[in-house]
């Protein structure tokens, strides 16, 4: 269990979940969807839990929500204690992946259709759909059947249905990944506005990491039911805690080492400056995200000896593929423009250095 | 050259009616031609033994509504006959909404299993089909009379201390129609709720609705085409029945198909029972129209 440190400039405490277990299944067969899994989520932030299919992250959703309930474990709304709750007596509304709109409503019977099921009087319920229509920019299409609309539509029909009852959290469950990429991007700017429009606290599913790094105040990290790190965008990405999240989250360069003093000593010679170094001792694990490594020439003092062994050609990057002493492959990012007549070639022998504080040492 | 084609048109044209020939005229033989002999001999004179006088009269329909009054041979309303019509419309009303109440859930059952389960429920569902409604209506009469397995079991169990009769009862006749017909309403609403998304309930469920409220507007609502086509195709049969009421109302409990027949056989008067046969037409028209009526124009301002 990792403990965790709530975001930076987040106030009271929203959601948590108090070591959940969900296993399915009995005996050998056991699945253990959830392992004791711990998180505080602020209230009016934009938190993500990402992570690949079957990691768990829609399970703990659907426990938020209240469609699953937890092997052990709390799940806790302002400190409220919401396990035993069915999801209508949630304070809480869901995206749905398949946006699941009512066919046989209009765009305006499904916005208001929670704010009847509260039994508010028909006024407030107009009231509040006119101005939903507007926050999502639907209003044209207010009394049309939902199967008249495209996808994005249908998901801004969705988003609007699940803000209209103004729930303490919205939770989404990979909602933008029926849409093509075009509409996606502009669903993600359009998210993050609404939810910092509406002040409400943002539950987002997905395994999308480029995703998750754009809109979330903070990121999870999941896998095989384990919460693997939580922080932020930056956190996640330039201090991993495990080749997990490394490799998950952008690309990395792992290198195998030995610590010595503080230092990494990596297999194919040369001491580093590394992160994370927690006392450990005996081999480790260094990360180096690609676009950290630097081309030098060879022989220039501190750097690796390296070797090109293939160069491929991405637009505004170019992946310079090296091997080092002892045949680690390391890949380096470098900017095309910068690169363009360096006279790179396969073959040719270079020095390689790390950016300061760009080796991290995996707790794995 | 265009003479050519308008040549090939016509001829195209022609093959084309002929092609269909056959099957127009078995259309016009089975369909419009048995109603349209119907029909005529409505407005026929009886013969004495059966069968019709080609001579134009009234009679008949006016035998409807009206018959003449043994000692004074006036025109008096006919009020056994309303009784009839009134107990056909209301027990076909009735078997309609049971076999609704009994065949929703049903259906709902199976369509929730798992795909084999599924295929072995229709199955079990289709079953009697397999076997006489005659047979299987004497079968039912077995179950519920005086001495019959249901009261036995009653009694012995102590429910009740003398047997409930049922024979020759609207009761009897419910429980059968109900039984026959309700294949016929499970069948169109499985069909509806196959095709229902499941995610849809937990879509309200997350807005606040409680089950009530997920039954009454989502699951009704989507699942309408289904209880129209269901309620249908219960109705009309149940409202021409013949064998059931037949068999477990007794000769006393009738409904518009036994007063039909009646009309045919001992009461040797055709034309009544022609009139009376478009009658029984004209009202299932009406209630269908009517019930689509409001049940479709709910859906499209609902």
């Amino acid at each position: 269990m990792i403990k965790i440190q709530k975001g930076e400039g987040v106030g009271k405490t929203s959601v948590e979940a108090r070591q959940i277990a969900k296993f399915f299944g009995q005996g050998e067969a056991t699945v253990k969807a959830l392992d004791n899994v711990s998180v505080e989520i602020g209230q009016g932030e934009f938190f993500t839990l990402l992570g690949p299919s079957g990691c768990g992250k829609t399970t703990l959703l659907r426990m938020i929500a209240g469609f699953e309930s937890p092997t052990s474990g709390q799940i806790l709304l302002d400190g409220t204690d919401i396990t035993p709750l069915p999801p209508n007596r949630r304070p809480v509304n869901t995206v749905f992946q398949s946006y699941a709109l009512f066919p046989h409503l209009t765009v305006a019977q499904n916005i208001g259709f929670g704010l009847e099921m509260q039994g508010r009087p028909a006024a407030e319920v107009k009231d509040t759909v006119a101005r939903m229509l507007a926050l999502v920019k639907l209003e044209p299409m207010a009394g049309r059947k939902t199967s008249q609309l495209s996808g994005g539509q249908q998901q801004r029909v969705a988003l609007a249905r699940a803000l209209a009852p103004t729930p303490k959290v919205l939770l989404l469950d990979e909602p933008l990944s029926a849409l093509d990429l075009k509409l996606r991007k502009e669903m993600q700017i359009e998210l993050k506005r609404l939810q910092t429009e509406t002040g409400i606290t943002f539950v987002f599913v997905t395994h999308d990491q480029e995703e998750a790094l754009t809109m979330s105040d903070r990121i999870a990290v999941m896998s095989a039911g384990h919460l693997q790190q939580v922080g932020t965008a930056r956190e996640i990405y330039n201090n991993p805690v495990n080749r997990f999240v490394a490799s998950f989250i952008g690309e990395s360069n792992f290198l195998p080492a030995t610590l010595e003093a503080g230092k990494a000593r990596l297999k194919a010679g040369g001491l580093v400056e590394v992160n994370g170094a927690k006392g450990q001792s005996g081999p480790i694990t260094v990360a180096v995200r690609p676009e950290q490594v630097r081309l030098v020439a060879a022989g220039e003092p501190d750097a690796l000896p390296a070797t090109i062994t293939n160069l491929v050609y991405f637009g505004t990057d170019t992946h310079c593929h090296v091997d080092l002493a002892d045949g680690t492959e390391v890949v380096a990012r470098l900017q095309s423009l910068a690169t363009g007549d360096a006279g790179l070639e396969r073959g040719a022998k270079v020095g390689l250095r790390f950016a300061p504080g760009a080796a991290q040492v995996l707790g794995d | 050259m265009a003479t050519l084609e308008e040549e090939a048109e016509v001829r195209s044209r022609r093959n084309a009616w002929l092609l269909s020939a056959p099957a127009l005229v078995v259309l016009f033989a089975a369909a419009a031609g048995p109603l349209i002999i119907v029909l005529i001999y409505s407005f026929l004179t009886p013969a004495t033994y059966g069968n019709v006088e080609w001579i134009f009269s009234l009679e008949g329909w006016k035998g409807i509504l009206f018959q003449h009054d043994i000692f004074t041979d006036n025109l008096v309303l006919a009020d056994a006959n309303l009784v009839i019509f009134w107990r056909s419309v209301k027990l076909s009303f009735i078997t309609t909404v049971l076999t609704f109440l009994v065949g929703f859930p049903t259906a709902w059952f199976i369509a929730t299993r798992s795909p084999r389960a599924r295929a072995l429920w229709l199955f079990l569902i289709t079953i009697p089909f397999w076997t006489n409604l005659l047979i299987r209506t004497f079968a039912i009469n077995q179950i519920i009379r005086n001495e019959g397995v249901l009261n036995t079991l009653l009694m012995n169990l102590g429910v009740i201390s003398e047997p409930i009769r049922l024979t020759y009862t609207d009761t009897a006749l419910l429980i059968g129609m109900v039984y026959v017909y309700l294949p016929l309403m499970v069948l169109p609403l499985f069909a509806t709720i196959d095709r229902f998304d499941m995610r849809l309930l937990e879509a309200g469920y997350d807005l606040y609705a409680n089950r009530w409220q997920i039954l009454r507007r989502i699951i009704l609502p989507i699942t309408r085409p289904g209880i129209i086509a269901g309620s249908i195709l219960v109705f009309v049969p149940c409202l021409g029945a013949y064998v059931t009421p037949r068999i477990l109302g007794g000769g006393k409990n009738m409904m518009i198909g036994n007063f039909i027949d009646l009309q045919f056989g001992q009461g040797q008067n055709w034309p009544l029972g022609s009139a009376l046969s478009i009658t029984l037409l004209i009202i299932v028209t009406i209630a269908l129209l009517a019930y689509v009526r409001t049940i479709g124009g709910e859906n499209r301002h609902g």
